[in-house]
Parts: structure tokens; sequence; C-alpha cells
């Protein structure tokens, strides 16, 4: 091999490995991205929620109820709707009436929301970033500033 | 008094680094030997300064003294004595401050043992150091400031959030401090050489040992976080591909490049460039992650800080730097000479395959988690990137890097023959394939993936193995002397042995615990008991306990296998006092290589059930035992002769080895 081959299958290999990864990551960042919605979102808009969706909202006061099979049931509301959500696992240990939530999961036919994941907070003046945008802009939820600085 | 004496250390610090950076600098291109004399001596008194003020904030820990701030919102006169010092880097202006310190020691370090450099690289290196300790003591001082007082001081603290008050805190930051920051020096021994416009073989054995221990580090600070989020999330969960986990994954990915191209320039003087530029990368990854976590714009455990401030001046810091070195390194490189060339299919070849590899899956890496940031502020839309787009993009690129490790260091330098290595692998690769075969038998259904995976694992873990079995000349040159031999061999090629094998060992556990685990959650009454995996875990019951600062609920269950007693497991529910703060602690029970994990929910309303989760993490442990192997592989590295600057004759034993192994 002379010294041009040799870089040439250097640069090669370099540019065979960006495309693959490339269209790698653009096949994945078209089908694996999960959107956030609140529940006036899916309201005004079905089709775009159709996929796997994060859905935030506020925990609805009095909505959490033990279902069949040890899971558990609540709605999540903003300012004008609610959806009900099915959870089969262990709520994260602030999760609490009334207070800001993420699901991750899907929407379901019957317009109910089957979530494989709720999202824990870590601290309990955490409320998570999207909701608090999300219910800011609608008027819904002012927040603490000064929680928000912990 | 003493909190005002820790402040003027601080501020004496940011003078001194001031210093530091301005008269090597001047000295180094001036030929001023005087002042590049300088330049350690300045590095200990910025270190002294640095350490006599994170002193002083420990002191107003340990002595709860809330007429500071940052004491009273993350401290409590009840919290135990351990989580009160812990509690000094638990929070932001504390972390910056540990940040720093850590930054200054490694400036020490360098002045220390730099002293067979050439006086003009050890000043530079050292007032490249010098201008970050500026810039991040300066951030401390004027937007984060440990030391702020309050007045009137309250009776009483806020507390630290609970679920940092844990032994994971006194290590994970620490050990993850001592691998970010350690890069720090490989970025200043870059710029040096790019100022300098001189690199050679010898810059190359002067940083590796560097990035070396620096990786080290950060590999045991990524696993020990790993572990500690697994037992104390109570979610059962090691790694979430969170935004701030990749953080700390990127410049761990970047650095593994690092200690590879290194390695090529060091014995071949190839890949001068890119070695340079690896080095600025890795530290530049290392500023992204503290970004990312300090400014807010994510949302996790780590996020401390939400003031938009800091954030601003922080991408400030960053842009400075890696634009700045970028920069430099877009107008200097070029006067840097070519090395060597090489077939590809080579050691440097192979070495060069890593780092195709190993780059580009950052870059997937850094994609995934920017992407969210971008998007949101481009369009406003909010989205996420979660564990299926890694799967997606990251798992396949490092797939045919797994299957290449062991081919690496059997291939020889300058022009290597795969078919001769390949005829020293087929042992493992039969090895690997009954390992596969038999995951196919054993298990239920078809798991292909699985068995696939298996396979990998065991090829990786003895196919490390294939350069030391192939130097001991066993089966042929009988057993005491291939002892001897192997006695006699560069400690770094087992050090290259163990990592690849510790490689191994993670992915065992990855596959195992991905594809076998068992999970149940259900409602469990006292006297219930339920079936995992050919154990019986039977709830007894619960009774109420009061700690230090918390009461928690702790259940017993009693786990027995065909009805022989195993273990006895306690998971608790807690509630933090000061902060009303809910925690879960989980219980685990290690059985060999797998546990058994048992995290408690909510009590289900009108009844006395509880709501339980269970899982069979099988092999699980191999997770974070592979790490620990590569951290000894780095250890055994670095104590390797070759490395200890002024030792460069080899010792008879190894010139033994090496002629036997030729």
């Amino acid at each position: 091999m002379t010294r041009k081959q040799k870089r040439f299958t250097v640069i090669f290999g370099a540019l065979a490995m960006l495309g693959i990864a490339v269209a790698l990551v653009l096949t994945a960042l078209s089908e694996q991205v999960t959107f956030f919605r609140t529940p006036a979102d899916v309201a005004a808009a079905p089709a775009d929620s159709a996929g796997r969706i994060r859905l935030g909202g506020l925990v609805e006061m009095g909505s959490v109820k033990n279902a069949e099979d040890s899971g558990v049931e609540f709605a999540i509301e903003d300012a004008t709707d609610r959806i009900v959500v099915r959870y089969a696992g262990i709520l994260p240990d602030l999760f609490r009436e009334g207070q800001g939530v993420v699901a991750e999961g899907k929407m379901q036919a019957d317009g109910t929301f089957l979530a494989d994941t709720v999202l824990a907070k870590h601290d309990e003046n955490y409320m998570p970033k999207e909701v608090a945008d999300r219910l800011k802009e609608q008027g819904y939820w002012q927040g603490e500033e000064a929680s928000a600085t912990q | 008094m003493i909190v005002e004496f820790g402040h003027y250390a601080l501020v004496l610090a940011f003078a001194l680094a001031v210093l530091q950076t301005i008269v090597p600098f001047v000295g180094a291109r001036a030929g001023d030997l005087r002042q590049m004399a300088m330049a350690p001596n300045l590095a200990f008194a910025v270190f002294a300064a640095l350490a006599l003020s994170f002193a002083v904030l420990t002191w107003g820990y340990v002595t709860s003294d809330f007429s500071l701030l940052n004491v009273v919102e993350n401290s409590h006169s009840q919290k135990p004595l351990l989580f009160k010092i812990t509690g000094v880097w638990g929070n932001h202006e504390g972390s910056m401050l540990l940040w720093v310190l850590i930054l200054a020691l490694f400036g020490a370090l360098v002045a220390l043992f730099g002293s067979n450099l050439p006086p003009s690289l050890r000043a530079m290196v050292i007032s490249v150091q010098g201008l970050i300790t500026v810039a991040f003591t300066g951030f401390i001082l004027f937007t984060s400031n440990p030391f702020e007082r309050l007045s009137p001081a309250p009776f009483e603290g806020n507390d630290l959030n609970p679920i940092l008050q844990d032994v994971g805190l006194a290590i994970h930051p620490p050990l993850l401090y001592l691998g970010y920051v350690g890069f720090s020096v490989c970025f200043s021994f870059a710029i040096a050489a790019l100022i300098e416009g001189r690199i050679d073989a010898a810059w190359a054995r002067w940083v590796r040992p560097w990035t070396l221990a620096a990786w080290v580090f950060l590999t045991a600070g990524i696993a020990m976080g790993s572990y500690w989020a697994y037992y104390e999330l109570g979610w059962g969960g090691w790694w979430f591909w969170d935004p701030v986990e990749n953080a700390s994954f990127m410049p761990w990915l970047a650095g593994t490049a690092l200690l590879h191209s290194a390695l090529v320039m060091e014995k071949r003087e190839a890949l001068k460039v890119w070695t340079i530029l690896l080095a600025i990368l890795t530290f530049s990854l290392s500023l992204l992650g503290t970004f990312l976590v300090r400014s807010g714009v994510l949302t996790s455990v780590h996020a401390f800080a939400s003031d938009p401030t800091r954030g601003v001046v922080i991408l400030g810091i960053l842009i400075f730097f890696i634009g700045g070195a970028l920069f430099l390194f877009a107008l200097r490189s070029s006067t840097l000479s070519n090395g060597g060339m090489f077939h590809p299919i080579s050691r440097e070849g192979g070495l060069v395959l890593n780092n195709l590899i190993l780059t580009t899956a950052t870059a997937t890496v850094f994609v995934g988690t920017l992407y969210p940031l971008a998007v949101e502020a481009l369009t406003g839309e909010k989205i996420s990137v979660g564990a299926p787009y890694f799967d997606a993009t990251f798992v396949p690129l490092m797939i045919p890097l797994l299957i290449a490790v062991p081919f690496g260091p059997l291939l020889a330098w300058k022009r290597g023959d795969i078919f001769a290595a390949l005829q020293r692998l087929y042992v493992f690769a039969g090895i690997a394939l009954i390992a596969g075969l038999a995951t196919l038998w054993l298990a239920d259904g078809l798991p292909l993936l699985a068995a696939f995976g298996v396979a990998v694992g065991f090829w990786l873990l003895f196919g490390s193995f294939a350069d030391v079995w192939q130097k001991s000349g066993l089966p042929k040159a009988g057993f005491s002397k291939a002892m001897a031999r192997l006695g006699g061999l560069p400690r770094s090629v087992w050090g290259t042995a163990l990592a690849h094998a510790g490689l191994g060992v993670t992915v065992l556990g990855i596959v195992s615990v991905s594809a076998f685990q068992e999970e149940h959650v259900l409602r469990m009454a006292p006297g219930d008991t339920t079936e995992l995996s050919g154990y019986s875990v039977a709830f007894d019951g619960a009774s109420a306990r009061q700690g230090p600062n918390y009461t928690e609920d702790v259940a017993t269950f009693t786990v027995t296998r065909a009805g022989a007693h195993v273990a006895t497991i306690s998971p608790a529910k807690r509630l933090y006092t000061a902060r009303g703060m809910p925690t879960t602690e989980a219980g685990i029970h290690t059985t060999g290589f797998s546990q058994i994990y048992v995290a408690l929910g909510d009590p289900v309303e009108g009844t006395n059930q509880i709501v339980v989760r269970l899982w069979w993490k099988p092999q699980v442990t191999l997770i974070w035992l592979g790490p620990v192997l590569m951290m000894f592989g780095g250890l055994f590295s670095l104590s390797d002769r070759r490395l200890r600057i002024g030792a460069p004759k080899p010792s008879a034993k190894r010139r033994e080895a090496l002629a036997a192994a030729e």
C-alpha cells in the first residue's frame, strides 16, 4: 500500500463510521423522541399525541384511587382539561395531589392514559420544568420563584 | 471571625491564581528562568489558600454555624456528623468550591511531579491551569459565594436533601470531580504544546499518566454514582440515560479514546494533531458537564442551582475555554509535524478504529443529550430523548468495538497480521460460542439478543487475556518458565488485559439484567408470601423506628429457598422531619453476583396491605464489578515503570520478557 492508499483507508473508514452514526441518529430521533403534552394539548390535537408522550400537569385533588390488580389511577389536569392516568407501579415518594407530575406512556382508545413511568421528583420544591413552564403560560399555576432556587 | 478567614482565603486564592496565570506565561515566552521558577510555588500557594477556604466552610458545617446562609439552607444541627461534612459539597456553592480545590490540587501536583519537564513547558502548563482556576474561583466569588452571611442567624437549618444523606455523597462527587477535573491537566498540556508549537513522544509520555489517573477516578465515580442511584432511588435501575449521567459519560468516552491515542503518539509519534484535539475535547466535555449540571437548564437530582445568571456565567466560561482552545488549535496545529505512517491492519490501525468508534459514540450521546435543549430553544416544542434513542444509536455503534477489542493487543505495531491474531483467538471464540449456545439452551424461549450479548461478554472477558496467554508461552514453555515470564511482563500489559476483561464483565451484567430480570408489583398484607425466581418472599410485618433526623416504617421480609432460610430483608419508608420529605430505602440481599431487591410503596387505604415491588436481578453486581476491574487495570498500567517519568530504562527482567515475547 502506498502512503496515499493508507491515508485513504483511514479517511474512508472515518467517513463510513460517521455515515452510519448519522443514519442511526436520524432514524432514532424521528422515531424515539417523546413529546411533552398537557391535557389541553391532547384535547386540541389528538393526532399529535398518538405515539409515546409525556403527559404533564397537576394531579387532580381527590382523584387518586387504587385500581384493580395493584395499580393506581389518578387524573392529570391543567387549566381546561383532565385525563385519567392508569399506572401499574409504585408512585414516586413525592407524588402528591395538587402537585406537578409527569407521566410517560400512551393514550388509549378509551381516552385514558396508560403510563409506564411516573417521574419522580427529587425535592419537595421541585416542579417538573416542562410542567411549570406550561402551566405558567396558561396562567393556571404561578409557582413560587423562591422555591426554584433550591 | 473564622468564616471571614475562609472568605479572605478564597479572595487570596483568586489573586494568586491571576499571578499563577500571568507570571509563568510571561516567563515562558521571554525565556526568563526566574519567572518560570515561580510557577510551582504559586501553584502550591493557590492550593493552600483554597484548602484553607474549604476547611473553613467544613468547619462552619461541623459546628452548625447558622450565620452562614449556605449552612442554613443545607444543614441541620441534628444531622449525623458524616452528613454534616459531606453536606459541604451537597449543594451548588460548596460543590463548586470542591471543584476548584481539586483543580488547584492538580495544578500543585503538576508542579510537584513536573520537575523533569522542560521548564518552559512546565511553566506554560501551570499557567493554563491557573487561568482555569481564575475563571472558576471568580465564578464562585461573584455568583455563588458559600461564605454569604445571614443576619439574624436562625436557630435551625433546613437540612440537606434526604436523598443526599447517604455515604454515597461522601464518595461519588469527590471521585467524579477528581476524574472530571483531572482531564484539565491534559487540556493544559495540549494548550501549552500548541503555544510552544512543539510536541513529541516525550509529551505523550508526560500526558498519559495524567489521563490514566483522571480516567481511573472518573470510572470509579461513574460506577459509584450508578450503584448509589440503584440502591437509593428505589427504582431498581442503574442507568437512566439522564442528561446528567450523560454529562459524566461523555468525558469518560472521550477520555478512553484519548488514553488509546496517546499510546499511538508515545510509541509511534503518529496521531499528534488528533491527540491534541482529543485532549481539548475531553476537558471541554467535562466543562460542558459542569455547565449542564450547574446551570439549571436540566431538572435532575444534581441540578441544585436554577439561578439563570449562574448559567450564563458558566456558559461564558465554557465558550471562552472551548472556543479559545479550538481557535488556538486551528491556528497552530498545522505547525506540528506529521508522524510515521502505518498499515491499516496494525496496532495503530486498531487504536484508530477504537478512536473512531468512541468519538462517534460520544457524538451520538452528545446529540441525544443536547437535542431537546436545541429543539426547545428553536421551536418551543418540549421533547425528551430517553433510553430508546440510546439503545438505537449508542449500542449498535459499540458492538463492533466490543468485538474488536481482543484483536488490538495481538496486532503488531506498523503492520499486523489479522489471520495470525485470529489463530490465537479461536479458542476464545469457541468459549464465547459455547456461552452463547448455553444461554439459548438454559433460558426459556429463544433470547437471541441475550445469547449474542452473553457471547460478546465472554469473548471480551477471556479474549482480553489472549495477549498475556501468548506471552506466557503456555502450554509449550512449561509452568515455571511461564510464571517467570508472566511476572516479568510489563505491568501495562496486565493493565490492558484487566481493563478489557472488566468491560466484558460489565457487558455480562448488563445483558443478564436486561434480559433475565424478574419484576413483581403486588399488594401484600403481613403473613403473605410470594414466589420470586425460585425464592419465597414472606412479608412478616412492619414497625416504626426513630432515626437521628427522620422517622421510618421498616418492613421485614423473610426470604427462603426450598424451606431453608436465606435472608431477612428490611426495606423502609423514611420521613425526614426537617423538610417533611419522604424517601424509600430499598432492601437488598446479595447472593452470588445476583440480588433480590425490595422497595416499598404506599399502604393501600382501608386495608392492612402495602404495595411492594420485588425484583430478581441476576448477575447485577457484575455491572459495577467490571468498572472495579477497569480501575485496577488503570492503576496497574499507571504503576508501569515506563510511565514513571525518569525511569526510561527497562529493567533486566522486563527486557528478558520482551525478548521472550518477540
